[in-house]
């Protein structure tokens, strides 16, 4: 299984990306601590992992991986379609990983001050997140 | 003051694990990031040293309930991407509800 970083995939991205990331990443986390100030932390908690950045990421995926089949004079809307399934795919493997820092949040902030809580959280995330991955990739 | 905080410090994380995901291959392997706890990191810091601990606690519990709903969601997003290639975004949009029906149903059930 080959696995590498691709720092040409940046120069795809256009600024208004970027910039529309930004904004939308901003507004879900402000949404999301306007709930829990309205409604408490059990509700709020639950928006911690809400999904809000995935539509426009896996807009995003598509978008690039048409413009990528266009230049080769391809319609890529199939192509494009499927990128975006296999980025959601790694999302859900994400979203394991995502589930164990909320367990992880859960049981050490009582015990632990807030920043080793945070990095145990963290490595649980990376832990899960990529041994999910890993396991799904080899099914 | 502390929402044009959150707003800058959310959208940053959220740039951050984006490009991180972009740069990735394979793609399902970039897709991990899309699943990463950014809302969390962006928050949790100032809502600890405003609420204290015991909110932040309470948070990370619901939002077990929460991160089930988005593996919900994920699932039934890529497999509709795969088997009827609708576009990306209406995908995902019109899917949402799936996130929103598990996440309520696990708070009615265990978080309630």
């Amino acid at each position: 299984m080959h696995m590498s970083l691709d720092f040409g995939k940046l120069k795809m991205t256009t600024p208004g990306d970027y910039i529309s990331r930004f904004v939308f990443g901003g507004l879900v986390t402000v949404a999301a601590t306007l709930i829990a100030n309205r409604f408490g932390p059990v509700i709020g908690g639950l928006f911690l992992a809400f999904p809000g950045i995935l539509p426009p990421g896996l807009t995003l995926t598509e978008k690039h991986a048409v413009e990528k089949k266009a230049q080769a004079g391809e319609s890529g809307t199939r192509f494009g379609r499927a990128e975006a399934s296999v980025e959601a795919a790694g999302a859900s493997a994400g979203s394991l990983g995502l589930i164990a820092f909320a367990f992880a949040i859960w049981k050490s902030m009582l015990i632990y001050p807030l920043l080793p809580s945070l990095s145990i959280a963290f490595g649980a995330w990376l832990i899960v997140g990529f041994s999910a991955w890993w396991i799904r990739k080899r099914m | 003051m502390d929402l044009l905080l959150r707003f800058v410090i959310g959208g940053s994380v959220v740039s951050l694990f984006s490009i991180w995901g972009d740069v990735l291959k394979p793609k399902s392997l970039g897709g991990v990031f899309a699943g990463a706890p950014t809302i969390a990191l962006a928050t949790i810091l100032l809502t600890a040293h405003k609420e204290g601990a015991h909110f932040v606690a309470i948070e990370g519990r619901s939002m077990m309930g929460g991160a089930v709903a988005f593996f919900a969601y994920a699932c039934v997003v890529s497999f509709t991407l795969m088997r009827f290639k609708p576009s990306a975004l209406k995908c995902a949009s019109l899917a949402m509800p799936v996130w929103a029906a598990v996440a309520f149903a696990i708070w009615a059930f265990w978080l309630r």
